[in-house]
């Protein structure tokens, strides 16, 4: 059955959606792909399989992975607390959580430095245990996570604020245990709104340059994370070499955010299948 | 919602003043810019004033100099992609070399036009070491010993950095007599020796003065009495080894930009002027080492005495240094090889 759209303007909207989202997204991109061909396909994998190159892919995607992980379930909880209590100084809360949006990268980046390094107030304690975090996959995480909590917080909210507590108390009347409720009920009705949070928190952290420099430490094989392999083949006007990682980068994003959008698609349909 | 967005706003809102703030003298007629690299500030603040009031006492009307400052290649890449610079004042001579041959804004053999190789301050490559020296740290052999932790900048993203390398790897061509085998040995060590490796000289002076990270910082001459001065309370000293690099940060005129914003006159002038008494005395108060022999006589005793060996003369130019040492897979790359 053809819907009826009762909204006007299909084509003029979507005219005009794909021609801005080319303008601004699709061009640039383009043009980075471009740059990229000056290379030969030789001289394309050599950068790919170079060491340098694969430490780095791996270490900026297992930390981004890691912090978009522990943002999902301490933003789900930040964004509980926010939706369903009230309590004194809400509000500074609420806005403090959008605080590393505003930031400059490089400012929070030089404060998580000065935090954690072995002088820091935090590393300072965490020393003597034994963990270090600046200077370490850790600290990189722990930059990607500050930087990353808006996103699930944000994407959670109104998911949150859409789910009735009247169905966790039919859940209960009904018999389901508060696991019971929170696993079968409450999880997914919110799965697609924090796989987008996730899915943000993620992307985010996989081209974060600002932050992660001060912290990471920068040792080849060790803590370089690809910004700063970019940055470095820039800085010896190594265009092609450049824009090569910056492609491979695009390559590798694009098809996680492919596949963590169908399964948020699919998610999504089964709960409302359901 | 609505303030939600305020908020938004108010607090992005002190970053973004900084922003224009640290951009530079912006605003009122900008006759010249001078594109350069990061601490340069302080230096050419100075040189501008002075420059403006000889430029208008010789009967010229009044000059403002712009200024912009970030790390030197990506000042070089911003000029070769449109900043209209109408002179570029970078910390070596390969960042320039690339505007020359990438957007041919100037001639090739722009390093030959002015006196001192385009050079008219110089520096040298030299530790900063905690109070009272307790790893007696006193030449680059200190720098490679097993229990002595060195912080130096990522010299693939540090203009500066690829100087304290080229410093380091001088020393043992010259005491190794030119092994290579040898000298790469003595460098692979005490980069074994570099904890942290920052982006740039300042974060480095960050890791070792606030982080408390390392014995030894290595960093241009200048640059550690401003580190000294700066963190006066932790009581740095600077050691200046018997034999370091001659850092030849030059400046040069962008002809083609110069040319088509007619500023060319006022732009070698001002060039010129980093030359003379009065140009040089400012370079001093900011601790670099003269170019003008009549001046640097004067301020013969502010400066420990060492043996310099050049870029030129060592590794012969830029771009066989590049060529040898910092491209992708280059002799400092391969330090970092796996199972090395």
């Amino acid at each position: 059955m053809a819907r009826h759209r009762f909204i006007p303007g299909f084509g003029l909207t979507l005219g005009f959606t794909v021609f801005y989202l080319s303008v601004i997204v699709l061009v640039p991109l383009w043009f980075l792909v471009l740059r990229t061909t000056s290379l030969s396909w030789a001289q394309f994998w050599a950068i790919v399989v170079d060491p340098r190159t694969l430490a780095s892919l791996r270490l900026t995607l297992l930390t981004s992975f890691a912090a978009a992980a522990v943002n999902a379930v301490m933003g789900f909880l930040v964004a509980w607390s926010l939706v369903r209590y009230q309590f004194p100084g809400k509000r500074a809360i609420d806005a403090i959580v959008d605080l590393p949006f505003a930031l400059p990268t490089a400012v929070s980046g030089i404060a998580l430095t000065a935090i954690y390094s072995s002088n820091g107030w935090l590393g300072s304690v965490l020393e003597p245990l034994g963990i270090k975090v600046a200077f370490t996959p850790l600290g990189i995480t722990v930059a990607l996570i500050f930087i990353g909590l808006p996103f699930v917080v944000r994407a959670l909210q109104p998911a949150l604020e859409d789910l009735d507590p009247a169905v966790e108390e039919a859940a209960a009347i009904l018999g389901a245990g508060r696991w019971q409720t929170f696993l079968r009920v409450i999880l997914p009705a919110v799965t697609p709104a924090l796989i987008t949070g996730f899915t943000m928190a993620f992307a985010r952290a996989v081209g974060e340059y600002g932050s992660v420099v001060f912290i990471s430490g920068n040792m080849p094989l060790k803590t370089e994370h690809v910004s700063l392999l970019i940055i470095a083949k820039l800085e010896q006007f190594d265009y092609a070499g450049a824009t090569a990682l910056g492609s491979l980068m695009l390559a590798i994003s694009f098809v996680l955010l492919l596949a963590i959008n169908s399964l948020q698609w699919w998610t999504a349909r089964r709960y409302q299948g359901n | 919602m609505d303030r939600r967005r305020f908020l938004y706003a108010a607090s992005a809102l002190p970053f973004s003043l900084i922003g224009c703030g640290s951009s530079g003298n912006s605003g009122g007629q900008a006759a010249l810019r001078n594109v350069s690299y990061d601490p340069t500030r302080e230096l050419y603040q100075e040189i501008n004033q002075a420059f403006g009031r000889r430029w208008q006492a010789a009967g010229n009307p009044a000059v403002m100099v712009e200024q912009s400052h970030g790390g030197s290649a990506k000042q070089a890449r911003a000029v070769i992609d449109g900043l209209e610079a109408d002179v570029v004042t970078l910390a070596l001579a390969y960042d320039i070399d690339a505007i020359a041959e990438r957007s041919k804004f100037l001639p090739a053999n722009w390093q030959q036009r002015l006196p001192n190789n385009s050079c008219p301050f110089t520096s040298t490559i030299v530790f900063l070491v905690r109070k009272g020296n307790p790893k007696n740290i006193r030449d680059w052999e200190d720098l490679a010993k097993p229990e002595t932790a060195v912080i130096t900048p990522h010299p693939k993203t540090s203009g500066g950095a690829r100087w304290n390398y080229l410093a380091a790897w001088g020393y043992a061509s010259r005491k190794y007599g030119g092994d290579e085998s040898k000298s790469r040995e003595f460098v692979s060590a005490l980069y074994k020796n570099v904890p942290v490796l920052d982006s740039g000289a300042r974060g480095s002076t960050t890791t070792f003065a606030q982080r408390k990270l390392g014995d030894i910082l290595i960093g241009w001459e200048n640059e550690a009495y401003l580190a000294r001065k700066e963190f006066a309370a932790d009581g740095f000293e600077i050691v200046v080894p018997p034999v370091s690099i001659k850092a030849e940060p030059p400046v040069a005129l962008v002809d083609h930009i110069a040319g088509k914003r007619g500023t060319r006159k006022v732009a070698e002038a001002y060039l010129r002027f980093m030359y003379t008494p009065e140009g040089q005395e400012i370079g001093a108060r900011h601790h670099y080492r003269l170019s003008v022999p009549e001046v640097a006589e004067r301020h013969h005793a502010d400066f420990q005495p060492v043996e310099l060996f050049t870029v030129d003369g060592m590794f012969g130019g830029w771009k066989a240094a590049h060529q040898q040492h910092f491209r992708d897979g280059g002799l400092f790359d391969q330090i970092y090889q796996p199972g090395t």
